[in-house]
């Protein structure tokens, strides 16, 4: 087995340091031309871990069972290091998500200048996983987000991930400006991962995916070592799902586990008043099915989600 | 003049989010001007309070047109303004790319939503907005390209240059893009500054404002003519890049005219103090846009020149 780190792109900041993007190649010693490609790529919200974790694994098992690999893995850890680097779910000094920049554009502004860059080196891979975990304020059972318009070819590969549920979702304008979108438009397939919460790593979710992971590398002969046999995700579409919103600010705190059965009315969880000693609000689900968020940080808006629920029954 | 809270959050660990519109002139909706959504906008804040000052003068003096009604919305994020914070003061989210905003969803897609109700149905609607990269510009008049658009009525602000934007999907969540697709013709208008107060270009604006009004006949107030835009599509502009990172110095200002092969910018080095680089005009013409963070990374674009224009 092979193995090599490259920089995928650089810029020079002011004072004596390069922003870089790197990606660390596995393949086998000895290429014949035939062999599929995968991308995993993460980092691309400074916030989300989830994804250094499932790279490392991902890492490791390939350089502890070199000879299965036969095909190429690139593994791209953080897209915005320096977000990573600085807790920072931007890029620092940018105004702009990177996730809405993409495909961006070889002689623009530096953020957009490195999406390009990302971009063309993902060009011509066989699958792409693009890996997000959330954010600091909802927890997410392991699933994969498919745009309706590319779910055809796209499930497939979501459903051999070990995911516990696929949310086929609408199409929307402004995700086009997403990397998946920017990559299924060249002809790359490219799923989203969300998982776990911003800021932590949830090991339990990390390990399903990487084993989710060599499933769908056994299936494009990139690997030949032993898979485990994965999850079948429940698949959803937009329509079935019901959104839980704070009426009041306050402190949240949940009395339900994640990703569990709730009914029609349950109690979800109360926003407290701790000035006063007050219940602000009781949070009741709109619709019975499985709690697929729910929110972490505790400090809530109005209008701060709570938790999403997937219509139906999943006991 | 009227005073009304358009749209009121509750919060728990501050005051109240109110957001305030002022009411000039009574009847058909026919301008709606709305300043800093963003926490940084001093400048827009600025230009706002400066217009609704001005648009009170002139209604006590009889000057609104019968049966016109203005309002102006100074401030929509004051919660992040109040403490240092460009975007949304909890989730960091931008409030202008929540439009049209939606009533029942998260916090800032709320605001959003309230604060487009609040402005539906106005012929005109003006925005202060800001640019997501840092500099200076010429000001100018800032329009989407959505199909809907027209670039000669905002030649009537009187400003230097009326820009056409193409829309990217990131823009279609913007207000300005919004208020065209919902029937108000809308326009940006951009000064010289942001997180700082320009005076000069404040006066320029509000100025462009009554003037604009006053021709759309909305208001009875003489002013000067002020310029015949040149109308520019922003894709026409050409991107200047620096070669290096490090100290940033630039020689010339937002308006003002270059040739190729002038010297425009130089890079020092930031440990050594030497001029590792100096930037040069790619072609004639009449800077836009000027970088002004005392550091550059490399690669950066510091300027943005329209091509071959003469003062």
């Amino acid at each position: 087995m092979y193995e090599e780190t490259k920089t995928v792109v650089s810029v020079g900041l002011a004072v004596d340091e390069q922003l870089r993007v790197m990606k660390h190649t596995l393949r086998p010693d000895t290429l014949t031309g035939e062999e599929k490609r995968i991308c995993i790529v993460t980092g691309t919200h400074g916030d989300e871990l989830e994804g250094q974790y499932v790279c490392y694994e991902l890492n490791r098992i390939i350089k502890s069972h070199r000879d299965c690999l036969r095909g190429i893995v690139d593994i791209y850890p953080a897209l915005n290091p320096l977000g990573v680097d600085s807790i920072s779910r931007g890029i620092p000094m940018f105004d702009l998500d990177m996730n809405r920049i993409f495909p961006g554009e070889e002689d623009g502004p530096v953020a957009e200048h490195v999406a390009a860059r990302v971009v063309k080196d993902i060009e011509g891979a066989d699958l792409c996983l693009d890996i997000h975990a959330s954010n600091i304020f909802l927890r997410e059972i392991p699933q994969a987000r498919v745009n309706v318009n590319v779910a055809a070819s796209l499930i497939p590969f979501a459903k051999r991930l070990n995911l516990d549920f696929v949310w086929v979702h609408a199409a929307a304008t402004v995700l086009e400006s997403t990397l998946a979108h920017s990559l299924n438009s060249i002809g790359v397939p490219t799923v989203v991962v969300e998982m776990g919460v911003g800021m932590r790593i949830t090991e339990a979710f990390c390990h399903q995916l990487t084993d989710g992971i060599l499933c769908v590398m056994k299936d494009l002969g990139i690997w030949s070592g032993d898979t485990i046999r994965p999850k079948d995700p429940i698949i959803s579409q937009d329509g079935e799902v019901g959104f839980l919103n704070a009426s009041a600010p306050g402190i949240f705190v949940p009395c339900v586990e994640h990703w569990r059965n709730v009914r029609e009315g349950e109690l979800i969880g109360r926003i407290l008043n701790p000035l006063e000693g007050t219940v602000e609000e009781e949070v009741s689900s709109p619709i019975g099915g499985m709690l697929f968020t729910l929110r972490e940080y505790p400090v809530v808006s109005c209008g701060s989600l709570i938790a999403r629920v997937l219509g139906g029954d999943y006991a | 003049m009227k005073k009304e809270c358009i749209y009121s959050l509750k919060n728990f660990y501050r005051d109240d989010l109110n957001i305030y519109g002022f009411h000039f002139g009574k009847g058909e909706k026919a301008a709606c001007i709305v300043g800093a959504i963003r926490g940084n906008e001093v400048q827009q804040l600025y230009i706002c309070s400066q217009l609704v000052r001005a648009l009170k003068n002139l209604e006590e003096k009889g000057a609104i047109v019968h049966d016109n009604e203005i309002m102006v919305i100074p401030s929509v994020n004051h919660s992040s303004m109040n403490i240092g914070k460009r975007f949304w003061a909890t989730d960091n989210t931008d409030i202008n790319r929540m439009f049209p905003g939606y009533n029942l969803g998260e916090t800032t897609q709320r605001i959003a939503a309230g604060v487009f109700e609040a402005i539906q149905g106005y012929s005109y609607g003006i925005q202060f907005p800001s640019f997501y990269m840092p500099g200076d510009f010429v000001p100018h008049v800032r329009m989407m390209d959505t199909g809907f658009q027209n670039a000669s009525l905002a030649n009537l602000f009187g400003l230097p240059y009326v820009v056409i934007r193409q829309p990217k999907p990131i823009d279609t969540t913007t207000l300005n893009y919004n208020w065209q697709i919902w029937n108000t013709n809308a326009f940006s208008v951009y000064t010289c500054a942001t997180g700082t107060i320009d005076e000069p270009s404040a006066r320029m604006a509000v100025a462009s404002v009554l003037r604009f009004l006053t021709r759309m006949g909305v208001l009875r107030y003489t002013s000067h003519s002020g310029y015949i835009a040149s109308v520019i599509h922003e894709g026409d502009l050409m991107n200047v890049r620096n070669d290096l990172p490090g100290l940033y110095r630039r020689h010339v200002e937002p308006g003002q005219e270059v040739y190729r092969g002038q010297v425009i910018a130089s890079v020092i080095d930031p440990l050594e103090g030497e001029t590792i680089s100096q930037i040069l005009a790619p072609t004639d013409g009449i800077i836009f846009f000027a970088h002004h963070a005392p550091t550059v990374m490399e690669g950066t674009v510091i300027f943005k020149i329209i091509r071959r224009l003469h003062e």
